[in-house]
């Protein structure tokens, strides 16, 4: 059915779209990506949530949540949102020592808000353009900013300095499987809802980094009514 | 516990019998409520039966929705050179397309928790954004947002954004796409057509 509706579409989709110059490759890019998942990686995160109860898949989610929060703090930081940074690094503390090496979330249960920060969104707070809409193969959706940011995101990465690399490259896949888990409800939705999933999935990309950057709140879009 | 949600369901109906006075964000929470407490114990649902959601979602949530308001959105500028006739068929079929997709995502619901933000609005206020929070086990929380507008029928709600995704903008580029290749009726067409191939649930209501 989706299938169907993307051939639909595809045929006519030379509509120019401004933040889209490259759909063409986008799109190529894009079918090899859903041809990875659909193949190896949705599979595996299927198995994967089948074989493990809720809480192992919480606590793992917590776990990298965790060392994540140490480079939000630190993009916070870089974005001078000093009591942002403060609550990261609290939370960073307080989850790695009483909650266990960061297995429990007890910050968030103490009212600390767990936020969402990477180098692109603070390049963007910088006043870095976007630039062009890009889907890079195994990583998905980008912007050129947000492509720029996640050499950076990698090359902060703790999970990335890990020395060993057989522990390092079972870590990437643990977490790669694990955040795909998470998504498995959302894959459902999303085929209900897309008329053509590349466009969608593309517009809600852009909607949500652009919210992202401006922390929520962004200036109202001049095309919305 | 059951006695307790009993007596909680009994509550959340007459809250839902009396929501037209109901201020946006005690109108929002009101509804959810209900709805989550139903599909929390409705094994079908739990298990999939996109039917029993349609259902679900007609009865107790769409009365709130603005649809045509929705569609006048997600089409743009492209709606004021439709026929009365093209915006009535855009709005039933892009109707029929969130129902199925709100069905679907209740059939995925499982023991996420929801936080209400209190809204801070001035009396006069006749467009207000009621924020919640929904909390899963393990994952970062996801903001889900309600844009309502005031009616003579009341506060209806005319968007939601999902994770700072607005559902209903988020169709514009492939709608625009649609438009400038098959004109209006090219859309309606795609439409129908999306709507056509699933469960005939939504259709039947129609």
């Amino acid at each position: 059915m989706a299938a169907a509706v993307t051939v639909l579409t595809g045929g006519c989709a030379t509509t120019a779209n401004g933040k889209d110059p490259i759909e063409g490759f986008n799109r190529a890019v894009f079918a090899f990506n859903e041809g990875l998942d659909s193949v190896v990686i949705r599979p595996v995160a299927k198995g994967y949530e089948f074989v493990t109860p809720d809480f192992v898949r919480t606590g793992v989610g917590n776990f990298f949540g965790n060392i994540a929060d140490a480079l939000i703090a630190v993009n916070n930081l870089l974005q001078g949102k000093g009591i942002e940074a403060a609550s990261d690094a609290g939370r960073f503390f307080v989850n790695s020592t009483v909650g266990i090496l960061g297995l429990f979330d007890v910050a968030t249960e103490w009212g600390m808000e767990k936020h969402e920060e990477d180098f692109g969104q603070t390049f963007g707070r910088w006043g870095m353009d976007t630039g062009a809409y890009v889907v890079l193969p195994l990583f998905g959706p980008r912007n050129v900013r947000d492509g720029v940011g996640l050499v950076f995101d990698m090359a902060a990465d703790p999970v990335g300095h890990v020395s060993d690399p057989s522990s390092r490259n079972a870590l990437t896949a643990l977490r790669l499987v694990n955040d795909r888990a998470g998504l498995l409800p959302a894959d459902k939705i999303i085929d209900e809802a897309a008329l053509d999933k590349y466009s969608y999935l593309r517009d809600a990309y852009l909607q949500r980094r652009r919210n992202l950057v401006f922390d929520g709140r962004p200036p109202k879009d001049p095309d919305f009514e | 516990m059951r006695h307790f949600f009993a007596l909680l369901t009994g509550l959340l109906m007459t809250l839902g019998a009396v929501a037209q006075g109901l201020t946006p964000d005690a109108l929002v929470k009101s509804v959810t409520n209900d709805v989550l407490d139903i599909v929390r114990k409705d094994k079908d649902i739990q298990a999939g039966n996109t039917r029993k959601a349609v259902e679900l979602a007609e009865v107790k949530v769409l009365p709130h929705f603005d649809f045509a308001h929705m569609t006048r959105l997600a089409v743009g500028k492209a709606w004021r050179q439709a026929s009365p006739a093209q915006q009535k068929a855009l709005t039933d079929e892009f109707r029929t397309l969130l129902v199925r997709t709100y069905s679907k995502a209740l059939t995925e619901y499982r023991n996420q928790t929801i936080d209400f933000k209190p809204v801070k609005m001035q009396a006069a206020d006749t467009d207000v954004v009621v924020r919640t929070l929904v909390q899963q086990p393990g994952s970062k929380p996801v903001e889900i947002d309600y844009s309502l507008d005031r009616t003579d029928q009341g506060w209806k709600v005319y968007d939601i954004s999902v994770a700072a995704v607005s559902l209903v903008t988020n169709y514009r580029s492939s709608f625009a796409q649609e438009i400038s290749a098959g004109g209006i009726d090219g859309l309606i067409g795609t439409l129908r057509t999306k709507n056509g191939g699933g469960e005939a649930a939504v259709a039947s209501k129609q």
